[in-house]
């Protein structure tokens, strides 16, 4: 989704006559019936993806918003629906949600810049074991792990403390993330040795090495594994579900289906509360968009 | 090899060192070797208490009956014939197969279909691109509720009134048992479509324009155009990604358990739901235990053989 810059002298000299192999399907820039034909399919493409979400929000700002009067736009505004769902305690899962997804994706991100900080920048014995206990977690999401991983919530083995019911449970399980990992190391490889040479001889230590060379270097992969592991963190339903102890202690997006199947609850609660778990994602979104691209495109090529 | 690379002759260098003075270098490798270890200290500590424990915890629970007051009894490989012969399990196991085949294979065709459409660099398109990858970015659980307002079943709900435009009578959509699966599938559609038009937007750009253009000249039709020339550059990358994709959703849950919860009369049971029902729900914690190890031994079977594939393939 990056907007290339690149222009052949060719196509800047006369644009009409090979702008026509600039697609696959050969779409003219020209006004004509090839030109209208493509606007048409845009805006039905538009309406299936991005309209729901107008439907969305448009109702949770209606008065009267049931499911069977959804339209784009609210036919008497107001604020109410919000201010039902503070009644409900929706801005506390809120709160939940975030300080799970800041605090989870804070912690992600440094473990995984430490761990691929020793497994690119290093050799050492037992390198290759770890990068594939790296690359198991992996295969093993909360969805698979979820039933011992709830009785290791509640009771950690040595250590003997409960994690249930605070934030911790839901912030230190998803410290580890696998592709993290992978995705920072596979980037730090391609960081010349030569920098970190002359860096050492200036007597550089470990730590500044990281954090004044290196992570400097970073700044894309930074970005994609900020993006990705928000999305991974804010994406998370059962680790929040079993990671609870009552109620309270549920993120926002688990809260919206114990409300949806709360019959005090009008319709118009649940839209607002929808809306309030989107916003965030989308700010998230909006200032990482070339990252979100690079990442998917970078491991599609990577497999 | 005549010629000495600069590279192992560096790292050769402090070895050299090491030999004449030995206290030094064995410091400066202690050191080096302290540092690495600390650096994935956090990852192991973690890694260890909420994968590896939890996993090994798991294997452990699925051998055994699990008895919260009278204590576990060993019953050795009980707990997994009792998940294959369980008719519920299997039918979801069928389900779960339905599911993940159409949402991977309707993510790609609609995502190809978007990409050719999207393609190009004009600004309208870009916006247009942006706005179209919302569902993708937003939380499964949130795309849920959205699409259950939607399904509303009534005759006046939103999508049977659209269908009403057309003529099609209002369908049932989550609560009908013939058509919930083929509605959750649509919703894996929906969000999985965008994020594959990324992947096929990039491959199309790796495409030689000149390519279209002696294509053009000696007369290709455009589905010919596409068929020899577009499809096989795009191959590759594409391969590898679907059938990764494909074996995760056989562990998908959040979309069935927030639509539906494995509902009308099991119609959209899936592996994970009818899993968790058995753990949480009925307390059956050492056959759900099973099911997890055995849905965990086939993901790591398929996703090991595939990269081996992928492997070979690179290396002919």
């Amino acid at each position: 989704m990056s907007q290339s810059s690149t222009r052949t002298p060719a196509r800047a000299s006369k644009p009409s006559a090979s702008a026509r192999f600039d697609s696959a399907l050969g779409w003219s820039p020209r006004f004509g019936t090839n030109m209208a034909l493509r606007i048409v399919l845009c805006v039905l493409v538009f309406c299936v993806f991005a309209l729901p979400f107008l439907a969305v929000i448009s109702g949770a700002f209606d008065r009267n918003s049931s499911p069977t009067e959804i339209s784009l736009l609210p036919k008497t505004f107001t604020l109410q629906n919000f201010e039902a769902a503070a009644q409900q305690g929706l801005w506390g899962y809120l709160l939940n949600s975030l300080v799970v997804a800041g605090g989870g994706l804070l912690l992600q991100m440094t473990v995984s810049v430490f761990a691929a900080y020793s497994l690119s920048r290093k050799k050492f014995r037992g390198q290759a074991l770890v990068m594939l206990l790296v690359l198991m977690t992996m295969m093993l999401p909360e969805e698979v792990i979820g039933i011992p991983l709830s009785l290791v919530l509640g009771d950690l083995p040595l250590l003997g403390i409960g994690l249930r019911g605070t934030v911790l449970a839901v912030i230190l399980p998803v410290g580890i993330w696998g592709f993290s990992i992978f995705i920072m190391s596979e980037f730090m490889k391609e960081i010349p040795g030569e920098i970190e040479e002359a860096a050492r001889l200036d007597g550089v230590g470990e730590f500044r090495m990281l954090f004044t060379i290196i992570l400097p270097l970073c700044k894309p992969a930074l970005g994609v594994i900020g993006i990705f592991g928000f999305m991974m963190v804010w994406d998370q339903y059962l680790l929040p579900l079993i990671a609870a102890n009552d109620p309270s202690d549920y993120t926002l997006t688990v809260a919206l289906s114990v409300l949806r199947n709360d019959t005090t609850v009008g319709p118009g609660v649940l839209l607002a509360g929808a809306v309030m778990a989107m916003i965030p994602s989308l700010l998230v979104y909006l200032f990482l968009q070339r990252s979100m691209i690079r990442g998917i495109t970078s491991g599609a090529t990577k497999g | 090899m005549t010629v000495t690379p600069t590279k192992p002759a560096e790292t050769l260098a402090p070895a050299k060192g090491a030999k004449t003075t030995p206290a030094r270098g064995k410091r400066t490798n202690r050191k080096q070797l302290l540092a690495i270890w600390l650096f994935l200290v956090p990852a192991a500590v973690l890694g260890l208490y909420f994968k590896f424990i939890p996993m090994v915890e798991g294997i452990r629970l699925s051998l055994f009956k699990v008895q919260p007051f009278l204590g576990d009894v060993f019953v050795g490989f009980d707990n997994y014939i009792r998940v294959l012969t369980d008719a519920r399990f299997m039918e979801a196991l069928g389900h779960t197969v339905v599911l993940g085949l159409t949402q991977t294979l309707g993510a790609l065709v609609v995502g190809f279909v978007l990409a050719l459409l999207l393609e190009g660099q004009s600004r309208s398109l870009w916006v247009l691109r942006t706005a179209i990858f919302l569902p993708v970015v937003t939380a499964l659980a949130v795309v849920g509720e959205i699409w259950r307002i939607l399904y509303f079943p009534t005759a006046d709900g939103p999508l049977n009134n659209i269908l009403s435009w057309v003529g099609l009578g209002p369908l049932q959509f989550l609560n009908g048992t013939d058509t919930a699966l083929w509605s959750i599938a649509v919703v894996g559609i929906w969000s999985g479509a965008p994020y594959n038009m990324v992947i096929i937007l990039a491959g199309l750009t790796g495409v030689d324009r000149s390519l279209y253009e002696s294509a053009g000249v000696d007369g290709a039709t455009i589905w010919q155009r596409l068929r020899y020339i577009t499809l096989p550059a795009l191959r590759p990358s594409i391969v590898i990604v679907l059938t990764l994709a494909a074996i995760r959703s056989l562990r998908s849950f959040t979309e069935v358990y927030v639509l539906t919860g494995g509902g009308p009369a099991g119609s959209t049971e899936v592996w994970m739901t009818r899993m968790y029902s058995l753990g949480f729900q009925r307390n059956d914690i050492g056959v759900a235990s099973a099911a997890a190890v055995l849905l965990l031994v086939v993901t790591l079977l398929l996703t090991v053989g595939t990269q081996l594939l992928a492997r070979r393939k690179a290396l002919r």
